[in-house]
């Protein structure tokens, strides 16, 4: 047993040789790892490798891989079109991406050799040495200068600062670019020259790299001693510290920045969901229109003189060829024939108006934050439409629907409130003055707040003479508004923090032991050693996890305080103290110094050590902090919940200050009936029956409503609350299984309350929540905002995860798709740029199959009077431009433009966004009406021209057309058709669209002149010769192709007039409204 | 357009998702290896974006949308012009006077039964002939044509069957015919001129018409030239270049294709009319469209405005019956028709234009209705709004 644990030690960590000294010889044998250099590549390729790893890559995309089978097939057996055809699209698809993908990954070469080469001090043999970055080898001592970046992650030694402190942001890692401080390795910080480093003798242990930023476990044996060593990642920028050492202990791509470039995983939209559905389903149309048309084939021609009539030999290769080899070529033939009905163009054009689209939404000057100068970004555009349809929206309060700016509003200690601005002057109870002392000194001592000073040298000085203009820098806002409040605080250096007391003279603190605040425990302390030898603990949290651990104070007044102010809204902290003996002190300390070194579930024993020293608290008081609504939330939420959009608020904050919250915006209104699921409620009922009462009183109401027709359905309105116990209690998995019936029951009454709020939840349970929202059995799309490190879960999880360029830190925003600077943005970025986006892109996706099912299945008609033979209808160009150039353009410029709506009516009228909710544009009844619309206009356009050129002569001349005419013809109709019918479509005609509409329709004409005018020398055929001209000759040609537009034409415009007759949608009332008023002002203006 | 892919390529699991361009377009994300490939496109990070229209998206536009009442006065409006040209085309094609002769001699009773299983090198040719009747006498020029039922000539292998280049008179490609010849590219080690089955199976009955007027037989001219295309006369195909406008010489080197009782140079006695620019030969060149179709064959040019070209009375159609036809089903026709402005005899343009005009008039007849009854509940009842 021994053995093996001793192996698994071996594999998750390693070991390495401060300075690359060998232990001295007795101590453990390790065994020498091997770790690789410190070269950054995040490039993908390499000069040689680009082409075929490139080409693999891009192939292994099912669509990519479907066309290059085509081309090949192409290649290999005769097939009706040249391999050109769907050749060149292919080759300019892969080319584009191989340019730009090359393009990207030479930048990235350019910025890893910057990386790479830059030069990093490092120590050998006692001497400062300079050498390229890449060089850098695990175990090697780096010298860092201030404002310098470290070249990989290190150990941090000693700094020139004599406590063994440095200040570093991480901005370029997290995002935060408030200051942190490390502490150098105890038995180290006192090495200040190169000599005294280098002489360190010592090895690290430390766990294998892991993407963790915020873990890391490791142990230093400096011979022979151990100690908990600090991290610093690559990347982060040394701020204030003058000069600091550290040695290199995972280095290249281990470092913890290089795993954390790994990748999200990737989202999918629900309209490339039903795309590619839709896509399925055409492969079927187009497997089946191959089967059919080889089975007939060979039904046709089992006459002999059909299969080789006398004028039309085969040649002898062809006669020997095996029958079932000859229809397997011939269904591959007939595949090639059909295959543009899933176009590559579709690929490229959904791309581009994804990647184009969004720079509207970057572009937006109403979603740009003056304050912050930040603008929304885009970190995927895969999900544009996807905006367009959101049912559920899960928000954070914190920061998100409220500023994050704290107050300080009051506080209360043992009972009596005290405002901020007569703390100092305020005259003192006698009877509390102790306890008041006291709170003040928990205040200013248990935090983490950094004292930001300019100049180090006299700070302290400078500190106590100007003390209000300090800065204060913390990662948690309400220490900061607190810390500020009291203005007592000075400053803290080298474990001491001195503080002003009543008569303003400084007390010194020695700093003991920091039990740092986590989000499980929501609470923190410090254990202090005042200048007269007491030891205190103070601690400092949210009220459930401070009340049960109190044993004395004045629990009842402070209580009810505490509940007051939560009601208003305002974030309440309890703070409570505890004197500890010297003995009770050497032991707690003795606990957290064996769990800190724990190698192993190192949180863990920390936590169970908490557990024990945090009791038995005296209780002082509480503070309360005002954290100001966000501008235009409630308005914001309101009109998304006129979108039909569920706004649930999932936070970590006590249920009365959250509610609070929820009535200030307005998700919960005066009527709303609030029913509540939490901790207290549970203990008074058993679980089952409180979701049992709550489902029956939700869904009573729910009855009432039928009964009354829906005559009033805004009458009464229920708001749920439960907090995270209740959830957790609810999501447990049962021995008997019914916990699916509880999670059923929860999701009922959820979907019967028009707001939800979800209170007192950890970061994981957030993402629970979407996560049971998202599974559940409507499949609702989700979206996720929120501007914390713990809002990065929920982010992940939904759908859409949105981030607020916030205070807290920049995390969210990056691990969001999108970004925003003001949760009121979330508006106009739903309605109006998602509902644009899903209109656009619904649009762009039917109308791509349709102008395919026009172009194909006259083909396909044809091959009914071609002997099955897998003739073409179109010339090989036409072919191959369809797609490209000729009805390309307008639709691509569609998906950039349309607005069936302004953007301003989408604002103003959020009821339009349930038009296009649970993918209304993209269900199977609009899907099959384009491609029976398709299908019409097909059969139209072939049996017109059938008809116009049966046995008959169309030219005034006596002179008859070919099968190129026929199949010109048919082309010509179509390309009109298909363009009048997205003019049709068109709402929103600005001179762009004029320009591209008619434009590509003259380049069509042109190009058919140019291509029929012209003997092309490099073509070995000529078929087109004067085939457009001597069509455009011809009167019938002309009014057939009149006739069958208007003929192809019509029942979409008779459809669409009709439903909007009789019908009509909201928006498309709307539109008739404004059409009406514009043409009432134009009357108006004109008389 | 500094897109990253960092992030996007390493999770690429995803099906069919995107081919194409931005090859799935993560736009700016992750920046990977320390700022490598930017921020990407989406990122306007301190600068405030420009206030023009475009980039607002608030472009001037005009905002049309199809409400009955915009849509009424263009379907009335539709009914209106296509009803009377569907009549004007009516009419036309109503005077256009056809008369059509199937001369495949199926049936027994037929003078052309005799020839129904002739071949390719019967000598001398088998030849018919068939009396008939025009009822109407025809006045203006008359079209002579040939018709085939049942001839694939959109046939694949057929349609591909030939040398472009070959009949546009490049030497290389006389000489050494393009693969798509075959099985009718040489013969005898020999290429063929011109090569391909189109070329090889072209129609080469001899039609003659003749008027009966009182037992006495008069030819009428047939006139067989402007039967093809103008620009494929003069410009697409082309006899070989060479010194001397010997064409036997020209063509020396390549032989007759199989099917053809005499070599391309000796299709007619004209030099403008001969080789490669036989008339005849390019009609047959232009592939029809369909299996069922005629190709023009002659043209009887009006002499004089006091007669009509052809007057109503008894004709005699020659026929020199060399095409086998039979084997495949097919049938052969004979079809004189004169032309208006709208080529000829059609009826299905003007009934289609007929009855599209009147089913527009209908549906706007239909929208009136609706939109009285319905149209003012929506738009009046908003409007005060």
């Amino acid at each position: 047993v021994f053995q093996r644990t001793q192996k698994e030690n071996w594999v998750d960590s390693r070991t390495i040789y401060v300075g690359h000294r060998e232990p001295p010889p007795g101590t453990e044998a390790y065994i020498p790892q091997r770790f690789p250099d410190n070269r950054i590549v995040s490039s993908k390729y390499t000069f040689w490798n680009f082409v075929p790893k490139n080409l693999f890559e891009q192939f292994r995309r099912i669509a990519n891989f479907y066309f290059l089978i085509i081309f090949l097939v192409q290649l290999i057996i005769d097939t009706p079109t040249s391999p050109v055809t769907s050749g060149l699209p292919l080759l300019f698809v892969i080319t584009v991406t191989a340019i730009k993908q090359g393009y990207e990954d030479w930048l990235r070469h350019k910025a890893d050799n910057a990386m790479n080469q830059c030069p990093v001090h490092f120590i050998q043999h006692g001497k400062l040495v300079r050498k390229q970055s890449r060089k850098l080898r695990v175990g090697d001592i780096v010298m860092v200068k201030e404002d310098e970046t470290f070249p990989c992650d290190l150990i941090f030694l000693s700094s020139s600062r004599g406590d063994g402190t440095c200040f570093v942001t991480t901005a370029s890692l997290d995002g935060e670019s408030s200051h942190k401080t490390y502490y150098a390795v105890q038995d180290t910080k006192a090495f200040h020259n190169e000599q005294e480093i280098d002489a360190l003798h010592a090895t690290i242990e430390c766990e294998q790299p892991q993407p963790d930023l915020y873990k890391f476990v490791g142990r230093i044996n400096v011979y022979h001693d151990r100690n908990e060593p600090t991290l610093l990642y690559r990347a982060i920028v040394s701020k204030i510290s003058c000069l600091i050492s550290g040695v290199a202990i995972y280095t290249g791509m281990e470092t913890k920045m290089a795993l954390n470039y790994q990748a999200k995983s990737q989202k999918r939209s629900a309209v490339e969901k039903s795309m590619n559905v839709f896509l399925i389903v055409y492969l079927c149309i187009l497997i089946s229109k191959a089967l059919i048309n080889t089975v007939l084939k060979y039904v046709w021609q089992s006459e002999p003189f059909r299969d080789e009539p006398w004028y039309n030999q085969k040649t002898e290769p062809e006669r020997k060829r095996n029958l079932f080899l000859r229809a397997f070529t011939d269904f591959l033939a007939f595949m090639v024939l059909f295959n543009y009905i899933i176009p590559v163009s579709m690929y490229v054009t959904v791309e581009m108006q994804k990647f184009l689209g969004s720079y509207f939404l970057t572009w937006d000057e109403e979603m740009f934050d003056e304050d912050t100068g930040e603008g929304p970004l885009v970190n995927t555009s895969d999900l544009n439409e996807e905006l367009g349809q959101i049912e559920y929206v899960f928000t954070d309060k914190t920061g998100t629907l409220t500023e994050n700016n704290m107050e300080f509003v009051e506080c209360c200690i043992e009972g009596h409130v005290y405002v901020p601005h007569c703390i100092n002057t305020i005259s003192y109870f006698d009877h509390t003055l102790h306890y008041e002392e006291l709170f003040f000194r928990a205040l200013c001592l248990c935090h983490t707040v950094q004292v930001k000073d300019d100049d180090s040298v006299d700070g302290l000085k400078k500190n106590q003479l100007s003390r209000r203009s300090c800065i204060y820098i913390s990662s948690s806002p309400d220490e900061v508004a607190l810390v500020e409040g009291i203005q007592r605080y000075v400053c803290n250096q080298d474990n001491f923090m001195e503080i002003l007391n009543r008569e303003n003279n400084i007390e010194k603190f020695e700093l003991l032991e920091v039990l740092s605040f986590d989000s499980v425990r929501r609470r923190m302390s410090v254990i202090v050693k005042s200048s007269t030898g007491d030891i205190f603990l103070f601690c400092k949290g949210a009220d459930s996890s401070i009340f049960p651990r109190v044993k004395e104070g004045k629990i009842d007044q402070v209580r009810s305080r505490v509940e007051r102010n939560a009601v208003e809204g305002l974030r309440t902290l309890c703070v409570a103290y505890k004197k500890l003996t010297a003995e009770e002190y050497s032991n707690a300390q003795k606990l957290l110094q064996n769990a800190k070194l724990a190698l192993q579930d190192r949180e863990k024993k920390l936590a169970e050590v908490y557990e024990k020293i945090e009791r038995d608290f005296i209780l002082l008081g509480a503070t309360a902090v005002e954290d100001r609504l966000q501008e235009k939330a409630a308005d914001t939420i309101e009109a998304l919940q006129k979108a039909g959009i569920k706004v649930w608020v999932l936070t970590g904050d006590k249920m009365e200050t959250a509610a609070a919250t929820c009535y200030a915006c307005k998700l919960f209104r005066r009527n709303t009936q609030i029913l509540e699921l939490t901790t207290k409620k549970i203990e008074e009922q058993s679980l089952h029956d409180v979701l049992f009462d709550l489902s029956k009183t939700v869904l009573r109401h729910n009855v009432y409503i039928l009964s009354l027709n829906r005559l009033s359905t805004d009458m009464q309105d229920y708001g749920l609350i439960i907090d995270g116990a209740a959830l957790s209690l609810i999501m447990k998995p049962r021995q008997d299984g019914s916990s699916a019936n509880y999670r059923e029951l929860f999701l009922e009454i959820c979907r019967n309350c028009s707001a939800v709020l979800c209170c007192r939840m950890a970061p994981l349970q957030k993402a629970q929540i979407v996560k049971l929202i998202k599974l559940s059995k409507e499949h609702p799309i989700t979206l996720a905002i929120g501007d914390g490190a713990n809002d990065v879960s929920m982010i992940l999880e939904a759908h859409v995860g949105i981030g607020i360029i916030g205070k807290e830190g920049r995390q969210a925003a990056r691990n969001s798709d999108y970004a925003i600077p003001k949760f009121k943005h979330l508006k106009k970025m739903l309605l109006v740029h998602g509902h644009f986006y899903y209109v656009r892109i619904s649009e762009l996706v039917q109308y791509f199959f349709y102008k395919n099912v026009c172009f194909i299945f006259p083909q396909f008609l044809y091959q009914f009077f071609c002997g099955f033979s897998q003739q073409t209808l179109y010339d090989t160009a036409y072919l191959t431009l369809y797609n490209i150039s000729f009805t390309s353009l307008p639709i691509l410029l569609y998906g950039l433009m349309e607005q069936h709506v302004s953007a301003d009516t989408l604002k103003r009228e959020p009821s339009l966004y349930r038009d296009v909710a649970k993918n209304a544009l993209l269900r199977w009844r609009a899907f099959i009406y384009w491609t029976f619309l398709g299908v019409f206009d097909a059969v139209v356009f072939f049996f017109g021209a059938y008809f116009l050129f049966d046995n008959t002569v169309v030219t005034s001349n006596g002179q008859m057309f070919g099968n190129w005419t026929f199949g010109t013809l048919v082309f010509t109709v179509l390309v009109f058709t298909v363009t009048l019918k997205l003019a049709l479509d068109t709402h929103y005609w600005t001179w762009i669209n004029h320009f591209m509409i008619w434009g590509s329709l003259v380049f069509y004409i042109i190009f058919s002149l140019l291509w029929g005018g012209i003997i092309w020398p490099f073509l070995n055929y000529q078929r087109m010769y004067y085939v457009f001209m001597q069509m455009l000759s011809s009167g019938p040609a002309w009014l057939g192709i009149i006739l069958l537009i208007t003929v192809s034409l019509l029942p979409d415009v008779l459809k669409k007039v009709l439903c909007r007759q009789l019908w009509p949608t909201a928006t498309e009332r709307i539109q008739v409204k404004i059409f009406f008023i514009v043409k009432l002002v134009f009357c108006i203006t004109s008389l | 357009m500094a897109v990253n892919y960092s992030a996007k390529e390493e999770a690429d699991g995803h099906p069919s998702g995107g081919v194409g361009v931005p090859g799935g377009g993560a736009v700016g994300g992750g920046s990977g290896g320390g700022g490598g490939g930017g921020g990407g496109g989406g990122a306007v990070k301190t600068r405030k974006p420009d206030n023009t229209a475009f980039k607002q998206q608030r472009l001037p536009a005009w905002q049309p949308i199809l409400t009955a009442g915009t849509v009424l006065p263009a379907f009335f409006i539709i009914g209106l012009i296509f009803i009377p040209i569907g009549i004007g085309i009516f009419v036309t094609s109503n005077n256009i006077r056809e008369y059509e002769i199937d001369y495949t001699g199926t049936e027994p009773s037929s003078p052309c039964n005799k020839c129904l299983n002739v071949s390719w090198d019967s000598t001398p040719p088998c030849t018919c002939t068939i009396n008939f009747t025009l009822e109407h006498s025809f006045e203006s020029n008359v079209f002579m044509y040939y018709g085939l039922s049942n001839f694939y000539q959109n046939h694949r292998r057929y349609v591909k069957s030939r040398d472009d280049s070959q009949l546009n008179g490049d030497n290389s490609s006389l000489l050494n015919p393009s693969k798509e010849c075959e099985p009718y590219r040489t013969n005898e080690d020999k290429p063929i001129a011109p090569c391909g089955a189109i070329a090889n199976s072209m129609f080469n009955d001899t039609l003659e018409l003749y008027r009966i007027d009182n037992d006495t037989r008069t030819p009428i001219t047939l006139i067989k030239k402007g039967i093809a295309w103008w620009t494929d006369k003069n410009v697409k195909f082309r006899n070989p270049t060479g010194d001397g406008n010997n064409l036997t010489a020209l063509f020396q080197g390549t032989t007759k294709p199989v099917n053809w009782p005499k070599p391309v140079y000796m299709l007619d006695s004209e030099p403008d009319n001969n080789g490669f620019i036989n008339e005849d030969f390019i009609v047959w060149m232009r592939t029809a469209a369909l299996p069922t179709f005629r190709k023009l064959y002659r043209l009887i040019e009006r002499k004089d405005n006091l007669q009509p070209t052809l007057q109503a009375g008894k004709y005699s159609l020659d026929i020199a019956y060399n095409y086998p036809v039979h084997s495949f089903d097919g049938r052969k026709r004979m079809i004189l028709s004169t032309i208006s402005w709208m080529g000829g005899k059609n009826p299905f343009l003007g009934i289609a234009y007929i009855t599209v005009g009147s089913i527009c008039f209908f549906l706007g007849v239909v929208l009136l209705i609706i939109h009285h009854k319905y149209g003012n509940r929506n738009t009046s009842a908003d409007i005060p709004n």
